[in-house]
């Protein structure tokens, strides 16, 4: 700020009437704000099939159904785990192997991508380009389009989720990869290394606790979308539910065993991961 | 320590690190190899239908034009894709069509040449092959190709069937057809039925006017607006539902969690029990995930976007909450006492000491979420039937408009990383003005 010649003769007047502009300011992008959300749940509500006031006093009429169809028959929910158990390990492999694959991806992309670390600087561009479009690829896209040309099945899920994940991890892993230190990376090139070994050597070590943190972030992501995938198609639980779903009114026990089952391992993981994560960060992983 | 005990646990370490180093790569190919059998992927090559990704790849780039004649009344028609809405009128044909009388002669690319000639016969030229020549006679398919028939023809008692790389024939008792492959997206801005199709931009924008009952520019917009083969004005409102689902789902769930999390936060709330409880709250909002909290709601609300969005927000408020009580828990306390000395009561105090504080934190968490809710509404809108993601799924299903799909891949793809270069924008933007 430039002094002014002619000092403000009122400071407090100034101020006051400043802090006024502020609040105003303020006020104003609150409003507009709560209008746009206030609209926007109108709209959405015209446009909705049933409206949100009508729908309301029924939210609980599914889960009741499925209450009611499990309750009276809650001895075969054993037998219910054991029979979607398969399933359920197939969602939760396609996690995994898509994390891992996704993962290898995206270290490769990330110190593509990186100043500093990149093998051909001038590409740097391009490889981000090439992650902002993987990232910005829904699962669903792939999925479909796979599930058209290879039939149903986990493989359309894991490619989707892996390409994804691959742009996903690897902005993250570029973010980390530009806090590395390089002077591992010119030791070992005065060395006489490659790229290759520059980067396994010199930089993998240094960042290895943080993507392994955001590796399992992305794992638990995973899951869900997996589940999801198999909803429309892909297999796994998904799959099983939307059998279960659209067998309808008789078959809600099973999928009241899928939900149990499903809820379960979100969470299982959820704890598991963030367990992991505190305890890498307090063993004062960078 | 002795010399030799340093050098026994230096090694110790080393054979440590190497059994490591073996292991877990090895532990990760053996996972590899599992599923490689698990999710059978030998089997994979079998099942996989190449002829549909071949079908795919063309038509992203690629429409079909149908050259159809009714065996039984002798009349042609051409239509784009074989779609009413896609058909020439009458009078109207492509450059590569000739018709004389009964007979049709349709020019397919490098040389391949179709003609229908009168009493439903059949002729193609083939070039390096020759003429193949067909007819319905006696109600059966007869051909002059004998026993000779090459791999790319199928032949049978009712149906001859003729692809090359020019195109494809066919000839049934009911019609000839003949499908010509051009390149690009045909009739994307005006069908045959819209006065502006085949008008250059320059001759709407400075040209005479073409429709005497609009000006040239409110009918252009209008007739792409409403093209009845793409749509486009149904596929921008089902963009912008999808992103408000996001927006909608995003910002409620923001909303909703932030006294939540004030209540699950450690500083701010002492009493165990209630902190316990709103905490297993949201572990429950969002361990039953989107996917559940979909298909519940869907069966009270229907199908729609505010269903979609209600998703979101009940998914999100539980991620919320648990991101905003940790960013609570770690707030300054001596803040907050400044606030308290000047004798500001307990809102006030969380207003001026709190709020300003972890504002920055939480505006960046849901502005990120917002991008990343973009997709999960495209995904959403698939299932309970809202949005882009609706006309994805039915495109797709329909398995023939396959350059409508690419075309929303196209925009889901511009959407998504619109709202993340906004969001990005944004957060840059109101994180900055926070620190000025």
């Amino acid at each position: 700020m430039s002094l002014s010649p002619n000092p403000p003769h009122d400071p407090r007047a100034n101020y006051i009437q400043m802090m006024q502009r502020k609040r105003l300011y303020g006020g104003l992008t609150m409003a507009i704000f709560a209008l746009l959300l206030v609209s926007g749940f109108m709209l959405a509500n015209d446009r909705n099939a049933g409206g949100f006031w009508s729908g309301l006093p029924h939210v609980l009429d599914f889960p009741a159904d499925v209450w009611a169809d499990a309750a009276p028959k809650v001895d075969q929910l054993p037998g219910h785990f054991l029979t979607f158990f398969p399933s359920l390990l197939e969602t939760i492999n396609i996690a995994a192997v898509s994390t891992l694959i996704g993962a290898a991806i995206a270290v490769v992309l990330s110190m593509l991508a990186t100043r500093g670390l990149a093998l051909w600087p001038r590409a740097i561009p391009v490889f981000r380009r090439a992650m902002d479009i993987m990232r910005a690829m829904p699962e669903i896209v792939i999925a479909l389009v796979l599930i058209f040309v290879l039939g149903g099945g986990p493989v359309p899920a894991m490619i989707a989720i892996t390409f994804h994940t691959a742009g996903a991890l690897g902005k993250l892993f570029s973010e980390v990869n530009e806090n590395a230190d390089l002077k591992p990376i010119e030791g070992l090139q005065s060395v006489g290394a490659g790229w290759v070994q520059r980067m396994w050597l010199g930089v993998i070590p240094q960042v290895a606790p943080n993507y392994f943190s955001y590796g399992l972030l992305r794992f638990e992501i995973n899951i869900r979308a997996s589940a999801i995938l198999g909803f429309v198609g892909a297999g796994g639980i998904g799959y099983e539910l939307k059998n279960a779903m659209s067998w309808g009114l008789g078959k809600f026990d099973e999928a009241a065993a899928i939900f149990i089952l499903l809820f379960l391992t979100i969470v299982v993981f959820d704890q598991l991961s963030s367990r992991v994560r505190q305890g890498l960060i307090h063993k004062g992983g960078h | 320590m002795a010399a030799s005990d340093l050098y026994q646990s230096s090694e110790r370490l080393f054979r440590r690190k190497q059994l490591i180093g073996f292991a877990f790569p090895a532990v990760i190919l053996t996972y590899l190899v599992y599923v490689f059998f698990a999710f059978d992927i030998l089997g994979l090559a079998e099942r996989a239908r190449w002829d549909n990704g071949a079908t795919l790849v063309r038509d992203t780039y690629s429409y079909k034009t149908h050259v159809t004649r009714d065996n039984r009344n002798g009349e042609t028609s051409i239509a784009v894709e074989g779609e009413r809405k896609g058909s020439y009128p009458d009078g109207m044909v492509p450059p590569w069509v000739a018709a004389s009388g009964d007979t049709v002669t349709i020019d397919l690319k490098d040389g391949h040449r179709v003609t229908f000639l009168p009493n439903n016969g059949l002729r193609y030229e083939v070039p390096g092959f020759g003429v193949i020549e067909a007819a319905i006679v006696n109600r059966a398919v007869q051909t002059n190709l004998g026993d000779t028939v090459p791999d790319w023809v199928s032949l049978s008692r009712s149906r001859l069937d003729i692809t090359t790389d020019a195109g494809r024939v066919s000839l049934t008792r009911n019609k000839t057809e003949v499908f010509r492959y051009s390149f690009g997206w045909e009739l994307f801005f005006y069908t045959f039925t819209s006065p502006y199709h085949g008008h250059s931009l320059t001759d709407i924008l400075f040209g005479p006017q073409i429709d005497p009952t609009r000006s040239n520019l409110i009918g252009a917009v209008q007739d792409f607006w409403y093209n009845p083969m793409w749509q486009h004005g149904m596929v921008v409102w089902a963009m912008f539902e999808t992103i408000l689902m996001a927006f909608l789902g995003t910002f409620g769930a923001a909303i909703i969690a932030l006294p939540l999390g004030f209540m699950a936060a450690r500083n701010f709330n002492r009493i165990m029990p209630a902190r316990f409880a709103v905490r297993r709250v949201f572990d429950f909002l969002r361990g039953v995930d989107g996917l559940i909290w979909t298909i519940v709601l869907s069966r009270a609300f229907g199908p729609g976007p505010m269903t979609g969005a209600l998703a979101i927000l009940l998914t999100d408020t539980g991620s919320f909450g648990k991101m905003f009580s940790e960013a609570l828990e770690n707030v300054d306390p001596k803040q907050i006492d400044g606030v308290a000395s000047t004798g500001a009561k307990p809102l006030q105090r969380y207003r001026f000491g709190v709020i300003p504080q972890i504002t920055p934190v939480l505006l960046s968490q849901v502005l990120y979420y917002l991008e990343s809710n973009t997709r999960s509404a495209t995904i959403i809108g698939a299932i309970t039937g809202g949005g882009i993601g609706l006309l994805l799924t039915q495109a797709i299903i329909t398995q023939k408009d396959w350059e409508e799909v690419s075309y929303y891949i196209i925009l889901i793809l511009l959407m998504v990383m619109l709202m993340d270069t906004v969001s990005g924008w944004l957060r840059r933007k109101l994180i900055r003005g926070q620190d000025a």
